[in-house]
């Protein structure tokens, strides 16, 4: 029994390293495709032939595509990301700080959202079909929809101009204490919340209500469990895959969210970078960023299937 | 509390397990489905709304989109209704202008998105594993980029264009569409009548055209408005980063962008453009909230 759990989780964890190759694969080439190339972009329309021959032996465009590829992978592996066109640096070392920003954005973020996200979705499925959950379905429904750059501009609107609770669009470097923290951090967090509690709210109570119809439940109620020792102790167990699941996939949503909460706060993150990479098109940059999102995703997405196999013992004994 | 529970799982809402056909074959069911709540009636009108805008706005435009006129950023007047833009162009006739390319836009990468997905699916269901495995594999690989990183990545490689962000739009969300016709198309096949209809020797695009499709159609339906929803925000999103459609065209999103600068003074002009996206949106999400098929997959 356990050692089918381990090949299982084997099985999983090797099925995510093929995807993760096979989206190496999809990043490098769509961007190999490119008409002309880098050189000649970076050293723009009116360079003599010979330099942009010269620039690209430098940076190695010279070798067939397969060739770079293998470096380029090679690279990634011992986590040498290539050098940026737009200032030769190394990637690394740009993306290093900005890396910390963002995953602090993502975490604080996190924090905030799934306790209450879970906390709406349970309400509202012990709830099913009451008013209070009618009035949350459309609340979500229509918040869901809304675009983020909405949401952002609303809140600049009424919490940075006209109640002046925290500066507009500048992102404060130096936190001194949480009164800082809490300045800097309330609005481009708010954001992303409005957008992910909705949709993980939504999936939570689809998942608890299934279960909530389900025979066993409704057994435990006859024996007289009250209705939130039901949910809690009886339903949400079963239920801890399909919210995992949720779970992640509204997190790993963050991954694009970022990209315009990033922009319109000033946040130094790596989206912004990667806004920035797209507009000078560095490409080196750019496939860096893709691979490090898509690597994030992954991790979120394993991580949630982790956790369905672990709490559901049918899955266990496959 | 009780009410939820009672025996024989009384709502259906699930489509999936062929239980559309279950719903098709009982007329008091359809009838019951069929009427409509007032949120899905409010979610119908402006959806109906907007399509108006977007097939005739340009004839109700009371100025040209691209004409300057006096002041700059003013606010709600007679002569402008919603104000006028950073340029001193009419925000209305800009709107009416930009919400055929929003809605446009979605709905052709949309569809196209749908078609492609569910034929890939239904083939996949249909064929053996070795189709299956390796297109699934490839499906896998383009799900786990964000939509989002999909779009910034394929921008930086070729430029935006118009035909560009509709590529981009269809290589973002044919994979969820895939993945739910795939599931719902592997229900159906264990099913008698396309057992039957195997056994019948019908070809395989018989059998995904004839007996399948009609019986996976609601789903693909809400799925469809689902995939709408989220390429109208990665449309207007990627305007609003000014990587999306580009001058002198604007959709809604260029619109935000554009005049972001009147933001502070909460000038119509970046309020209505942003406005107008949120209440399409909220309409085809209110509408097929109707058809009570879950949101499954947040992409």
């Amino acid at each position: 029994m356990d050692l089918s759990v381990f090949s299982l989780i084997a099985r999983r964890l090797g099925g995510g390293l093929l995807t993760l190759f096979l989206v190496s694969l999809l990043v490098f080439f769509v961007s190999a495709l490119l008409p002309g190339d880098a050189a000649q972009q970076a050293l723009g329309q009116f360079a003599l032939p010979e330099q942009v021959a010269a620039l690209r032996a430098q940076m190695g465009l010279d070798q067939p595509a397969l060739l770079r590829y293998v470096h380029w992978l090679g690279g990634l592996l011992q986590g040498d990301l290539g050098q940026s066109l737009a200032n030769q640096m190394p990637i690394t070392s740009v993306i290093g700080s900005r890396l910390v920003n963002s995953l602090m954005l993502a975490g604080v973020t996190a924090l905030v959202s799934v306790p209450l996200a879970l906390t709406l979705g349970i309400v509202s499925a012990m709830n099913a079909g009451r008013r209070l959950d009618r009035a949350l379905n459309i609340f979500t429904l229509g918040i869901v929809a809304v675009p983020e750059f909405l949401v952002a501009t609303l809140a600049v609107l009424v919490f940075a101009v006209h109640l002046h609770w925290t500066s507009a669009l500048s992102f404060a470097q130096d936190i001194s204490g949480p009164l800082d923290f809490l300045r800097a951090y309330a609005l481009p967090v708010g954001t992303l919340c409005c957008v992910i509690v909705a949709q993980m709210a939504r999936m939570t109570r689809a998942a608890l209500v299934d279960q909530l119809q389900s025979p066993y439940v409704e057994m435990a109620r006859l024996k007289g469990v009250g209705p939130v020792r039901a949910v809690l102790r009886h339903a949400l167990p079963n239920a801890v895959g399909p919210i995992a699941n949720a779970v992640a996939l509204s997190l790993s949503y963050l991954m694009g969210g970022v990209v315009i909460v990033e922009t319109i706060f000033n946040y130094p993150g790596i989206a912004q970078l990667m806004v920035d990479g797209v507009a000078s098109r560095d490409l080196p940059l750019i496939q860096a960023c893709a691979m490090l999102f898509c690597c994030a995703y992954l991790v979120l997405m394993t991580l949630a299937d982790l956790c369905a196999i672990l709490s559901n013992p049918r899955l266990r004994t496959l | 509390m009780t009410r939820s529970v009672t025996p024989g799982r009384a709502a259906p809402v699930l489509p999936v397990d062929g239980k559309t056909l279950d719903t098709q074959l009982s007329p008091a069911r359809t009838r019951r489905r069929a009427r409509w709540s007032p949120t899905a009636i409010i979610g119908g009108l402006l959806v109906a709304f907007w399509l108006f805008i977007a097939l005739f706005g340009v004839w109700l435009a009371p100025y040209d989109p691209s004409a300057l006129g006096g002041a700059v950023l003013s606010g709600y007047s007679a002569a402008h209704p919603l104000g006028t833009d950073y340029l001193g162009r009419d925000v209305l006739s800009r709107i009416l202008d930009g919400a055929r390319f929003t809605v446009g836009l979605a709905l052709i990468a949309a569809v196209l998105a749908c078609a492609l997905g569910s034929g890939l699916g239904l083939l996949a269901a249909l064929s053996g594993r070795w189709v299956d495995e390796p297109l699934s594999r490839l499906i896998d690989a383009l799900i786990s980029m964000p939509s989002k990183i999909t779009a910034l990545v394929m921008v930086s490689a070729f430029g935006s264009s118009v035909p560009l962000l509709i590529v981009m739009a269809v290589v973002g969300y044919t994979p969820g569409c895939y993945r739910i016709a795939r599931s719902l198309a592997m229900n159906l096949t264990e099913l008698e009548y396309v057992q039957v209809a195997r056994t019948r020797g019908e070809g395989r695009l018989y059998i995904a055209v004839v007996e399948m499709l009609p019986n996976m159609r609601l789903p693909l339906l809400t799925d469809l408005g689902l995939r709408f929803v989220y390429i109208v925000l990665l449309l207007s999103g990627m305007s609003f980063l000014g990587l999306g459609v580009q001058p002198p065209n604007a959709d809604l999103g260029s619109l935000v962008r554009e005049n972001i600068g009147g933001l502070a003074d909460g000038a119509p002009a970046v309020l209505m453009p942003a406005l107008a996206i949120g209440t399409l949106t909220v309409g085809v999400n209110l509408l097929i909230d109707r058809f009570g098929a879950r949101r499954r997959g947040a992409r």
